[in-house]
């Protein structure tokens, strides 16, 4: 009986070990790119492990100025998730206090965070073309925060709802207005679910390609902009996408892995409290 | 539902009276900012339909419902909403099923499962424009390891131009999404396992039933909800699936991987017919916030 539990465990970690193999092996492959020396980068076949590591690559992406356009990507994800948290968190506090709107409010909102982006992207380039807001950070920020309100409202609206109303009440009776009740005592009690949103939004903002693709040109663009344009028609910078990939998503892997309690709610829409 | 509320705060008014203005007041700001991107466009773009507005042109003259018709007419459009949609239907059960798999041999706990969950999730978080770049590496038929390690299996060096021949341009936009999403699937279905009921599976395991018995009858029902939940927005993403498929293939050869997204984009971007993607964009954006909203008013994500 011992020895077949033991032939279980060792088989259970067999296939574990495979499948976080196969499921890593194209990032761990991003990652050595990176690390090649330019001419390493096209040996055929491929060589699994870079003879000698460098940070050639990722020099070359501060020399050549591309790192910009992670700061580009920075100054709209973040900017945007601070105005979405805040527009997002009053819409979010008067839903559920307030049953404003009722549940059709709360699904056209939701309906909003489905409709595919190239579809509301499309008027919104002419606009901005008439108005002189694209290429601009104003206009990528604006929509960015339009683009992450129905996350930021639907995920606030369960976490304020966990906060207990008695506190409020209480508060309310003490003579706090509405304002005041929802910064002094719920936010407060809702705090860790507000950073875990507004990291998440962060998060869908950092990693959109389409808006960035459309509305920018050269002064503005994004880390995943910068990407694309490095598969040209006539030659393909491998090692300036897996240095940029890298230096875009290592920072993601860094918060994700410390917000695991908050992880399944933030990506599921708060369908499972994990 | 509502819980119970003060009868009454200092201004001796009843509790609600100052309400509904303060929450108006909460909601106006978001909102606003939701239908200038939202609303404001999809006007825009069922006025322009109604026109011939393309290229560098600035006004267009009415011509009624010509690009509605021609729209129906496009043999291309049929063919990218067919393209997208089998790509939804092969992708969607395999992420369930291996998401599902996944998480039931996961179920266990022993010592190292957190860190696994936690590097197998790490796909799902990526910008999925990345996730389509490296992809496009992996695939690379001189320079990538996916055609080596496949050399390796079937024994002799082999060349797959994944991103070039059009049969296998599908396989390669597959393989990139099931990889980025699977992970998705899986995290979301092994939350939903965990809080399936204990005491009922050990009732049904004395009672003696089997374990698909068990799994139909018991953690089926149980996680169906929060399967819904995650089948609806995983759909949804893949209907209007582009970045991965920009970064593979922009919709090559040929047109044989253009989904409606990339469909639109070309039309509407490259080729400048504004009016034409107009009606689409409408027609799109009736059809889907209806489907959403009936959706989502039948699941229990709105409670």
């Amino acid at each position: 009986m011992n020895r077949r539990y033991a032939l279980g465990e060792a088989i259970w970690y067999g296939v574990s070990i495979l499948v976080v193999a196969v499921i890593l092996f194209p990032i761990y492959w991003m990652f050595m790119i990176s690390l090649k020396a330019p001419e390493e980068i096209f040996k055929s076949p491929p060589a699994w492990f870079p003879s000698q590591p460098q940070f050639g690559n990722y020099a070359a992406l501060f020399l050549d100025g591309d790192v910009w356009s992670l700061w580009n990507s920075l100054v709209i994800a973040g900017l945007s998730t601070v105005i979405a948290m805040i527009l997002g968190t009053l819409c979010a506090y008067a839903i559920v206090r307030f049953r404003t709107g009722g549940d059709n409010l709360a699904i056209w909102i939701l309906s909003q965070r489905m409709i595919p982006p190239i579809a509301v992207v499309f008027p919104i380039f002419l606009a901005y073309a008439a108005f002189g807001l694209a290429d601009s950070y104003p206009g990528l920020i604006l929509l960015y925060t339009a683009f992450a309100l129905p996350y930021v409202i639907w995920m606030m609206r369960g976490y304020l709802a966990d906060v207990p109303v008695e506190l409020e009440e209480a508060a309310l009776v003490d003579g706090y207005s509405h304002i005041e009740v929802l910064w002094k005592v719920t936010v407060p009690m809702a705090r860790n679910g507000l950073i875990a949103t507004a990291i998440f939004a962060f998060l869908f903002s950092w990693n959109e390609f389409l808006f960035a693709l459309i509305l920018t040109r050269t002064e503005v663009i994004t880390y995943p902009v910068q990407i694309s344009q490095y598969f040209g028609s006539q030659s393909t910078f491998w090692a300036k996408i897996a240095a940029m990939s890298a230096l875009g998503t290592l920072p993601v892997f860094i918060v994700v892995s410390m917000l695991q309690r908050y992880l399944v709610r933030g990506i599921s829409l708060g369908a499972v409290k994990g | 539902m509502t819980a119970a509320s003060p009868t009454y705060i200092k201004t001796g008014r009843p509790f609600w009276a100052g309400r509904r203005g303060t929450g108006i007041a909460f909601v106006a700001p978001a909102i606003f900012v939701m239908l200038l991107v939202g609303l404001f466009p999809f006007l825009w773009s069922v006025a322009v339909s109604f026109q011939d507005l393309a290229g560098a042109k600035q006004s267009g003259n009415w011509i009624g419902l010509a690009n509605y018709k021609k729209l129906i007419a496009d043999a291309r459009v049929w063919a990218a909403l067919g393209r997208t949609l089998l790509l939804l239907a092969v992708a969607l059960p395999l992420e369930l099923i291996l998401g599902l798999l996944l998480a039931m041999h996961f179920q266990i706990e022993r010592p190292l499962k957190r860190l696994f969950v936690a590097l197998i999730v790490l796909p799902a978080v990526i910008s999925p424009m990345v996730a389509g770049s490296i992809w496009r590496l992996m695939l690379d038929h001189k320079f990538g390891p996916f055609n080596q390690i496949i050399g390796w299996i079937t024994g002799e060096p082999i060349v797959l131009l994944w991103v070039i021949k059009p049969h296998l341009a599908f396989w390669a936009i597959l393989i990139a999404e099931v990889w980025q999403w699977t992970p998705f699937m899986f995290i979301i279905l092994l939350a939903a396992l965990a809080n399936v009921d204990r005491e009922q599976l050990e009732a049904a395991e004395i009672d003696g039933a089997g374990r698909f018995r068990v799994f139909f009858r018991i953690v089926l029902p149980a996680i169906m909800p929060v399967l819904g939940i995650a089948v609806l927005i995983r759909a949804l993403d893949l209907f209007r699936i582009f970045d991965a498929v920009w970064q593979l293939t922009r919709g090559g050869p040929g047109n044989k991987t253009e989904t409606i997204s990339i469909f639109m984009y070309i039309r509407g971007f490259q080729s400048f017919e504004t009016s034409y993607t107009a009606a689409l964009v409408v027609i799109l954006l009736i059809v889907l916030s209806l489907a959403v909203t009936l959706a989502l008013k039948r699941m229990e994500i709105a409670r």
